[in-house]
């Protein structure tokens, strides 16, 4: 059913820290690695070693140069599926493959479902979701869904590939529906913000502003570089007859 | 947005289609144009092939098409699924009006009900797809008050000019008609010019900034994700239109508004081999025009997932 949940127990997302993000890639590779065997499986790719490359990927990372008054800075940016609360990729889907979970609020896609009419890509103004032209259906994040709850993985395992795998631990995982759990508390801190909010989508995933400049950093000026001059001697003759 | 053609040809074939569809119904059905069996063959044929032919071609734009009948469940929440129903809904009374209509030779009562019912359908079913459109928010160019009615204006426009083609065409036109067809292409000249006025002014309050969280000043993209184009960039990121919108739109215009409006004037003071000509010419340079018309509806609108590539 494409209705909306009225409300759900829980809003399972990311907070994504844009102060920490090396753009290092590891989540995405992380994330093809895991779900190209997982529940949306496979993420195909197209021509992969061809001239024209593509293929289903459910994290982008993008790379930005933010400049304000206080000057520029480079901010890496990894871009997935949020897990609206009103997500009208849900809602627009003509067949029912498209549903968002009453019990953690996550948004998936029934493959078997899918007509491959593409709308819900319309609907989507982030970018989250991304067609598969051989298998002729939508795919998208499932938050991991065969992770979270998987009880053949270790209980520290059992979190969304891309976070597991983040060297900068700038990708966190958990509740965003209570107030007192440590994601909820991470974003209350540092300010956390929702991406295009003005739509009204209500995106679940939050991101972490970089932090501000620091004066604290010791100025560290290179010394001037010694004039060049003419070598003299007869190393210098030995230069200028070779030069010549 | 990527023109795909399949839709670009079903909504311009849909819109003709119900246009037809709806006036065939009201002017059938209460006998404002006599129940001639091969007008009526001809006209019904023309208004339900069209729309057969587009919903076919609107299959083509789908991954699995064998699935399409799953579409009709969502009609709660989807405006797609909605229009599923509505089309296939319409063929009821449709086909019950053109039995009494072109083969029992009959009108008013039941065949009047049903004609009245299949217009009433056509308007219902224009009214879903252009909802489709219009319910899109990442599309700011679509998402706005000038959608819905655009699609109704061009249904009926593009309907009339068809019906006095095909009743010029079996030499039973009448003024009023023409006049009809002249009004409908003058709306919907008009109302293209608006959209396209309040499109070009339009200020968009989503940027790179609330894209991206980013407050304030500048965001710059620096480097894509990947270096060939993937799926968002080939759906989402079409631009080629938009270097040639300019001559696209005169196009547009000559082929779907101007010509079609000469070639009906000159109805008036033609007879009666001429005046079928050229209606049945205004019939055909409007419905290119309009389906170039469409391509630039897709072509020139520009998705929200643009900015995080920072095309412009």
């Amino acid at each position: 059913m494409t209705c909306l949940p009225a409300r759900t127990e829980k809003k399972l997302g990311l907070v994504i820290d844009l102060d920490t993000c090396v753009g290092c890639q590891a989540c995405v590779t992380a994330c093809k690695e895991w779900n190209t065997g997982g529940h949306m499986a496979p993420l195909t790719d197209i021509d992969p070693y061809g001239g024209h490359v593509d293929g289903v990927w459910f994290n982008r990372v993008h790379a930005y140069e933010h400049t304000t008054e206080l000057g520029g800075r480079t901010v890496n940016f990894p871009r997935s599926c949020l897990h609206c609360e009103t997500p009208a990729c849900v809602t627009v889907c003509p067949t029912g493959a498209s549903y968002k979970r009453a019990s953690d609020g996550i948004v998936l896609v029934d493959e078997s479902k899918c007509i491959g009419c593409k709308l819900c890509s319309w609907a989507c103004p982030y970018g989250a979701r991304e067609f598969d032209s051989d298998v002729g259906v939508m795919k998208k994040c499932t938050l991991c869904v065969d992770r979270i709850y998987n009880d053949n993985l270790a209980a520290e395992d059992r979190v969304p590939a891309c976070v597991a795998a983040c060297p900068t631990s700038a990708r966190h995982f958990g509740d965003l529906g209570d107030p007192a759990s440590a994601i909820s508390q991470l974003v209350e801190e540092r300010g956390g913000v929702a991406l295009m909010p003005e739509l009204g989508y209500k995106p679940t995933n939050r991101y972490l502003p970089p932090r501000a400049r620091s004066e604290r950093a010791a100025k560290v000026d290179a010394l001037a570089l010694e004039p060049i001059k003419a070598e003299g001697g007869f190393l210098g003759w030995i230069d200028r007859m070779l030069s010549s | 947005m990527h023109p795909a053609f399949s839709v670009v040809f079903f909504t311009t074939a849909t819109g003709a289609g119900y246009g037809l569809l709806a006036l065939l119904g009201m002017l059938g059905g209460f006998s404002l144009i006599p129940a001639d069996f091969w007008l009526g063959l001809v006209g019904m044929a023309l208004a339900l092939g069209l729309i057969a032919a587009g919903l076919l071609s609107s299959t083509g734009h789908l991954g699995r098409p064998e699935r399409a009948w799953r579409a009709f469940s969502q009609w709660r929440s989807s405006w797609l699924s909605r229009e599923g129903v509505a089309s296939v809904a319409t063929f009821i009374p449709a086909c019950i009006f053109g039995i009494g209509w072109v083969f029992l030779g009959r009108s008013g009562g039941w065949v009047a009900i049903a004609g009245l019912l299949a217009a009433i359908g056509a308007a219902v079913t224009v009214c879903t797809t252009g909802m489709i459109y219009a319910s899109l928010k990442p599309i700011a160019q679509w998402h706005s008050r000038y959608t819905l009615p655009a699609y109704l204006i061009f249904a009926a426009m593009t309907g009339s000019v068809l019906g006095n083609a095909l009743l010029q065409g079996f030499n039973v036109g009448s003024n009023a008609m023409l006049i009809l067809a002249l009004l409908a292409t003058l709306a919907g000249w008009g109302w293209k010019l608006a959209t396209w006025r309040y499109n070009d002014r339009l200020e968009i309050s989503t940027t790179a900034n609330t894209a991206t969280g980013l407050a304030g000043g500048l965001v710059r993209s620096i480097e894509w994700p990947h270096t060939e184009e993937n799926y968002l960039l080939k759906e989402m990121g079409f631009r080629i239109a938009r270097k040639h919108s300019a001559k696209l739109r005169l196009i547009a215009q000559a082929l779907a508004f101007v010509v079609p409006l000469v070639l009906l004037v000159l109805v008036f003071v033609a007879p009666w081999p001429l005046a079928a000509l050229s209606s049945a010419l205004a019939a055909i340079v409007q419905f290119a025009g309009v389906l170039v018309e469409r391509w630039l509806f897709f072509a020139e609108a520009k998705h929200t997932v643009t900015l995080y590539y920072g095309l412009e």
